[in-house]
């Protein structure tokens, strides 16, 4: 079976894109991840200047609309005279955002620990260290995991904002080849579709991931 | 410096009024949002296997797919496509609203299935139909649980409006974008910009808080009744 | 039963204050191996707040701590982990690990702790777990065991770390009144192997067979203390007599 060029052209762009969207996922989910447990972890046990700071920093990321940030770093550096390419602020908007809300699972998950797990570990001799490695956080993990998974879903989908600071991923390819036939309806399906399965790919691996740690006693709901 | 400040300045009084028709769009969406997630959520819990499964594709479909996409399939496509000629502001409300829609559905799924089942049989007991029952007892309760989580959708749609520019509606974002390329003083107007935002979004979400603990019940929370 | 008179652990005129308000006020007890010795008296009296402080788990204001003749700096780190691997502590709520199983709970303080591999750390719990009669429910976590069952765990997780004094911090207060009696029993079966205890408890049936001495607390200092057969002899006016009938009263309401 031979596909019409203008498949030909969708299929080609859409692939390309596609590449694009996973080059911007996967660094800003690795960053918002590791930046949330640090900011988490500052806003529930750092001192009272460092913790006023991350709570600012998760409220601002967290109050205000992704698009702005984004524009703020593409085209409002700029007027400082700082330039990022379209790729990087893209990253660094996506990795900011996302780990502005990882750090609200991570800081729920650390206050969710009761004081008790603390008491039993220093009672038989831990150091702060070692509770903190062998107790706290394999508790934490698990607790926050279900939300910093919904988390990465939200950043799969929202990565398609990167086209409008010019970084073409899955949308801003399809828009072009949309544009260009006048086919609106059969490319944004298609591109739903590309999210779909990605977005559902996601959480079929996160919910392995899921039951895989999963212990009685810390299932999720 | 002095340029980018007068620019903010003069512009303020634009930018604001597009906050009516964001507004607009999020109290429009919440509620197309509410009332699809309340008939859904029923339909979800409730219904036969068929409309479950239709319902979860929905959900699915909702959930899965960024906004931009559907706004875009939804403008540029599906409306022109069905011969509707929906505005701009129309259409992002009722984007919007399907998505968050999906959202509470679920919440309202969660909310019902927490329920104790002893309610509804008290209810029922007392001589109620099921109509009374859902009316006066599960729906109160339900409604109550719901707030934080309403809360949450609230801050989100309210970002995700920020996006109806990409389609050309007049709110924040696109006057902001429209003033910017004129006067090249990008960093302060998105700034100013995301400020109004912000306000919006924790007036809100606050506003919300406050809410819910007017109506609190001493007891009753999702917690405590977990 | 032999008591060497010798005492192993000394802790002299402990004072701990929150604020202004002074919830220690010069306490101090003296064990030699094998004593058993029993906290009662009415709640906030200061009881779990000075138990926490033996082992540092609340730092004192001020006093002084010797474990085995040697003097415990309150300042230096490795002189109160030292302390507390040699002080066990059972706590009213337990405060098992919830993420590791029954088994996990006991091992991971010797493999952390106490540096020992993993094949003998489970070896020694598995063993702690048959004293306790918890064998076949090592691979349970925390959230699948009842009470009863939790605090077992807990007292084999504190006497796998081989301790020299157990603390125990009314252990039995949390249960069900059906689970109390499997842990009494573990309890005296400690006794009778010689463990040397500092417990709180109200549970009559504890105070009364094990009790060395008892001492009762109030307002954070000790106001009376003696052998349970002096203190608690019919017709004696003591301040522990009177707490003691109290809690017939109620325990023989509830019965
Ligand atoms: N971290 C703390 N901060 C302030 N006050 C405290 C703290 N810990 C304990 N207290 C106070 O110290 C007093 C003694 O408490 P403690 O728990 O030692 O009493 P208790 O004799 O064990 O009572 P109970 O029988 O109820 O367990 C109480 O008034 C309590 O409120
Ligand atoms: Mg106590």
């Amino acid at each position: 079976m031979e596909l019409s060029p203008f498949y030909q052209d969708l299929f080609t762009s859409l692939n390309r894109g596609l590449l694009m969207s996973i080059a911007l996922i996967v660094p800003s989910a690795v960053g918002g991840v590791l930046i949330g447990i640090t900011a988490g972890a500052v806003r529930t046990y750092g001192n009272r200047f460092f913790r006023t700071m991350a709570n600012c920093y998760a409220a601002i990321f967290r109050g205000t609309p992704l698009v702005i940030q984004l524009f703020v770093l593409y085209f409002g550096l700029p007027n400082l005279g700082i330039y990022l390419t379209p790729y990087l602020a893209a990253v660094l908007g996506f990795t900011l955002c996302s780990a502005a809300y990882q750090s609200e699972y991570v800081r729920g998950a650390l206050l969710s620990i009761k004081s008790g797990q603390y008491l039993g570990a220093q009672a038989l001799g831990f150091t702060t260290f070692q509770t903190i490695v062998w107790i706290i956080l394999p508790q934490a993990f698990r607790r926050a995991i279900h939300g910093c998974g919904n988390e990465i879903i939200y950043l799969i989908k929202y990565s398609s904002l990167a086209f409008i600071v010019t970084c073409i991923e899955l949308t801003g390819a399809g828009k072009t080849v949309a544009t260009e036939y006048f086919r609106f309806t059969e490319v944004f399906s298609i591109i739903g579709l590309y999210y779909l399965a990605l977005v559902s790919l996601a959480i079929i691996i996160l919910k392995k991931i899921e039951h895989r740690l999963f212990i009685p006693g810390f299932g999720h709901h | 410096m002095q340029n980018a400040l007068s620019v903010v300045v003069d512009s303020l009084p634009y930018l604001l009024q597009g906050s009516f028709l964001t507004a607009g769009i999020v109290v429009f969406a919440m509620f197309l949002g509410l009332f699809i997630g309340i008939f859904m959520s029923v339909g979800l819990v409730y219904g036969n296997r068929y409309i479950r499964n239709i319902l979860t594709v929905y959900v699915w479909i909702f959930r899965g797919v960024p906004v931009v996409v559907l706004l875009f399939l939804f403008y540029f496509g599906l409306f022109s496509f069905l011969g509707l000629n929906f505005s701009a502001f129309a259409t992002v409300s009722i984007v919007l609203g399907m998505t968050t829609g999906a959202y509470q559905a679920n919440i309202f799924k969660g909310a019902i299935l927490s329920l104790p089942q002893g309610q509804f049989k008290a209810a029922s007991a007392l001589g109620m139909s099921d109509i009374q029952a859902i009316k006066s007892i599960v729906l109160p309760q339900i409604l109550r649980l719901s707030i934080p989580a309403w809360s949450n959708e609230y801050s989100i749609i309210l970002k995700d409006s920020a996006l109806a520019f990409v389609i050309g509606a007049p709110e924040i974002m696109a006057r902001t974008q429209f003033v910017a390329s004129r006067t090249y003083q990008h960093l302060s107007l998105y700034i100013t910009a995301g400020i109004i935002y912000f306000l919006l979004t924790w007036a809100g979400v606050i506003g919300l808080r406050k809410l819910e603990q007017y109506v609190r019940i001493p007891g009753y929370s999702q917690h405590g009744n977990q | 039963m032999m008591t060497d008179k010798k005492p192993i652990l000394r802790v002299k005129n402990i004072t701990k204050s929150f604020g202004d308000v002074t919830i220690l006020n010069s306490v101090s007890i003296e064990l030699a191996k094998g004593d058993i010795k029993i906290l009662i008296g009415p709640s906030g009296g200061g009881k779990s707040t000075f138990l926490q402080c033996i082992n540092c788990l609340v730092m004192p204001d001020s006093g002084e701590i010797e474990l085995d003749n040697e003097r415990i700096q309150f300042t230096r780190k490795q002189d109160i982990y030292r302390l507390r691997q040699e002080v066990g502590m059972i706590f009213q709520d337990f405060n098992l690990f919830d993420h590791l199983t029954a088994l996990g709970n006991i091992t991971v303080p010797l493999r952390k702790v106490k540096k020992m591999s993993k094949k003998e750390a489970e070896q020694r719990a598995r063993l702690e777990l048959e004293q306790v009669g918890l064998s076949d429910k090592e691979s349970l976590y925390p959230a699948q065991l009842s009470g009863g069952q939790k605090q077992r765990v807990a007292i084999a997780r504190a006497l796998a770390m081989d301790p020299k004094i157990l603390l125990l911090d009314e252990p039995t207060s949390a249960l069900d009144p059906t689970l109390i009696g499997e842990v009494i029993n573990v309890i005296k079966g400690l006794a009778v192997k010689g463990m040397t205890m500092i417990m709180a408890t109200h549970q009559i049936s504890l105070i009364h067979n094990l009790a060395d001495e008892i001492l009762f607390m109030e307002d954070g200092r000790i106001v009376e203390q003696g052998p349970p057969d002096a203190l608690l002899a019919a017709g004696n006016k003591s301040k522990s007599q009177g707490f003691c009938d109290l809690l017939n009263e109620l325990s023989e309401v509830e019965g």
